[in-house]
């Protein structure tokens, strides 16, 4: 770990790269203070005790292999862009009611409407619990998508390339979505050989997000991410996250419901194959309840082998008053050896008293009778195999709403199950 | 057909014999009928002969056609033609019945060396077959047996077996579950199976299924061992008296 003077100078030095006298200026002089105070996490912190945070500490990354090449996630209509190693391609013509900008061509100029985000909904994430790297993300982050909708259903999609070996990247996306609006936004690929990405969201009241994110099929990921979002009356936040491999992958949802009657729903899948390279594939929520008769959810599913470790770490925190809080979370695991591990840290908080929340954690392994059942039909062991981790996965993948979107999905999923060819 | 001699198994886990010196013949074209009280073995020994973990045999042979099925991986058994309709079909969520039905029936075409079936001729074959089991489309959609009731899984397994054409059909206790009109549902769809280069060995508690499923061979077990072997009078005999008189008579 970084010692309290190394990290003063380095985020000195990083300020002084960071544009100066623009719209982010206050938030990144307010978030060195932050992660000066709180410094940078150790494996005794709490949330820290699962995964080791000496890669995301390093001063410099380790060079990565290049990822593996896929197809993009996409969608009819989509919005495309790019950030190779952090850099960005591009901006697409929007249509009306959308407007996307980018931090690095706007981040000089002192008024923004991004300015009452930028660093904002991060800064408010980071209590009760620490949050460093998202305050690290914030003091650093010179570029980024900034996205508005005020009407109609754009559909943003974003397609991450690492640039080069050695790249460490630092995006910082600022999205808003208006009233009666709704966003789309795809996410896919690796951002770097050690990738940070922020992500604040607003939705206003009645707004609409989806939000779907692939993490590439690469074993040489280190990456970290946050989704800080607040979530009006009757707005809907809905995310989901497929990822494969990846030596250090820590994805973070900090959702905040603010206003009555919200949806919040965040879902992920994960599979982990360690044979090549270890894997480590942490899932970090954390989901504040803080109005009358709304909905949460966390389903995660991890399929791990060859000495795999999946961490979860959950939490709906009811605060007073949150009455009619319905709030769901699940977290299963399955292993499909002994050298493979889950992790799971659930919790509950509730200063309310009618709600409604139950969460569960499993871990097991391939279910011997449904094996022997589809072999006794002529299904080969591996194969058989394969059907009962889609069968595992089915209700996390049934989490995501879009059809298509899902089936893009479930053929990575059938890719590293070795199905392809079969469909 | 199908040629047990001497078969031992015990429990891997336990120790604990279960067959104990089973001889069993069973013809091609032919149904035999394998009655016996609760525990006698009947179940294991249909899980032995597909190759269910778990079980160790000490002792005998099992052959299908002359190969050994002992030696074999389950799923290489069932590319042989041996098919056994479970006594508690499983449930497996999120896995279309239609995606496991042909991916079943195409792992035994490829490992046979045929041509895979395309979606288009695998759909008319499971429809054709589905319609004479009166199981309706929306049931081949349903993931497979998750919300089937007890008639309706049965006559999946009986689908399953129509799809797959084994040659050697094990039914454990087809019948355990169902009303009499389910149970005659599943029977007829046994019967339209009949064909003289296919074997049945319908296992069961009762009577009552063999009034439906008409065997040329009844064989009563206890113990892990066939006490008795006749024709059907013998069911009829189990129904009148119990397994009593017939447990005291092998004694
Ligand atoms: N997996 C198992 N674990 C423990 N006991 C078993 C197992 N399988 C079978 N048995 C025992 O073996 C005996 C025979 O069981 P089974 O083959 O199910 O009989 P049947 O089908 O004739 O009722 C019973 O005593 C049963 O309890
Ligand atoms: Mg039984």
């Amino acid at each position: 770990m970084a010692t309290e003077a190394k990290l003063r100078d380095d985020l000195d030095t990083r300020l002084r790269d960071a544009p100066r006298g623009g719209f982010t200026q206050a938030a990144r002089v307010a978030a060195r203070a932050r992660l000066l105070a709180m410094g940078l996490p150790g494996r005794r912190d709490e949330y820290w005790r699962f995964t080791d945070p000496a890669e995301l500490n390093a001063a410099l990354p380790v060079a990565a292999e290049d990822p593996v090449a896929e197809a993009p996630l996409s969608a009819d209509g989509a919005l495309a862009l790019r950030f190779d190693g952090g850099r960005a391609g591009p901006v697409p013509a929007a249509p009306a009611g959308c407007d996307i900008g980018l931090l690095g061509a706007a981040d000089a100029s002192d008024i923004h409407w991004a300015g009452s985000i930028y660093g904002t909904l991060e800064a408010s994430g980071q209590m009760p619990v620490k949050r460093p790297f998202a305050a690290l993300n914030t003091v650093t982050a010179t570029e980024g998508l900034l996205l508005r909708v005020t009407s109609g259903k754009p559909v943003v999609q974003v397609e991450y390339g690492v640039g080069s070996r050695d790249s460490d990247t630092y995006l910082h996306h600022c999205i808003r979505v208006a009233e009666g609006a709704e966003l789309t936004l795809i996410e896919a690929g690796r951002a770097g050989a050690r990738s940070n990405i922020v992500i604040e969201v607003d939705l206003a009241p009645g707004a609409r997000f989806h939000h779907i994110r692939a993490q590439g099929r690469d074993a040489d990921r280190r990456t970290i991410t946050h989704i800080f979002a607040r979530i009006s009356a009757g707005a809907s936040f809905k995310s989901f996250t497929y990822g494969e491999n990846g030596r250090l992958t820590r994805n973070e949802a900090i959702l905040d419901i603010v206003g009555d009657h919200a949806v919040a729903h965040v879902a992920g899948v994960a599979l982990g194959n360690g044979a090549v390279q270890p894997v480590l594939q942490d899932d970090t929520v954390f989901i504040t309840h803080g109005a009358v008769g709304c909905e949460s959810r966390q389903v995660y599913k991890k399929v791990l082998r060859n000495g795999a470790t999946g961490v979860f770490q959950g939490k709906i925190l009811v605060k007073p008053g949150a009455q009619k809080t319905d709030g769901y979370q699940i977290s299963q695991s399955l292993l499909l050896d002994e050298d493979s591990q889950f992790l799971a840290k659930p919790e509950l908080e509730i200063y309310a008293d009618d709600v409604k929340c139950s969460h569960g954690s499993t871990t097991g392994a391939i279910d011997e009778t449904a094996l022997f059942y589809l072999r006794s039909r002529g299904v080969g062991k591996d194969r058989a195999t394969a059907l009962l981790v889609l069968s595992f996965l089915a209700d996390a993948i049934a989490e995501i709403e879009d059809p298509a979107l899902a089936d893009q999905i479930v053929a990575r999923l059938e890719d590293w199950l070795g199905l392809g060819e079969a469909e | 057909m199908l040629k047990i001699q001497n078969l031992h198994v015990k429990l891997e886990a336990e120790d604990k014999p279960i067959l104990k010196g089973l001889d069993l013949t069973v013809e091609t074209g032919k149904v035999h009928a394998i009655m016996g009280p609760n525990g006698s073995g009947k179940s294991t020994l249909s899980y032995v002969l597909s190759g269910r973990d778990g079980y160790e045999v000490t002792q005998g042979s099992a052959e299908l056609d002359g190969v050994d099925l002992l030696s074999q991986e389950p799923e290489e058994r069932a590319t042989e033609g041996l098919f056994l309709a479970f006594q508690y079909p499983v449930e497996i969520p999120g896995v279309g019945n239609m995606t496991f039905l042909r991916t079943a029936l195409n792992a035994q075409r490829k490992a046979r060396g045929e041509a895979e079936l395309s979606a288009g001729d695998f759909l008319k074959l499971v429809r054709e077959k589905a319609r004479a089991l009166k199981i309706d489309a929306e049931m081949l959609k349903r993931p497979v047996n998750v919300g089937f009731s007890g008639g309706e899984k049965k006559r999946n397994e009986i689908l399953q077996m129509a799809v797959l054409e084994p040659k050697m059909c094990i039914l454990d206790e087809t019948d355990s579950g169902l009303d009499v009109d389910a149970m005659k549902l599943v029977a007829d769809g046994v019967n339209a199976l009949r064909a003289p280069d296919r074997a049945f060995l319908v296992i069961t508690h009762y009577q009552r299924l063999l009034d439906h499923i008409r065997p040329d061979v009844v064989h009563i077990m206890a113990d892990g061992r066939i006490i008795k072997t006749g024709g059907p009078e013998l069911a009829l005999e189990v129904e009148q008296n119990g397994y009593a008189d017939l447990l005291a008579e092998a004694k």
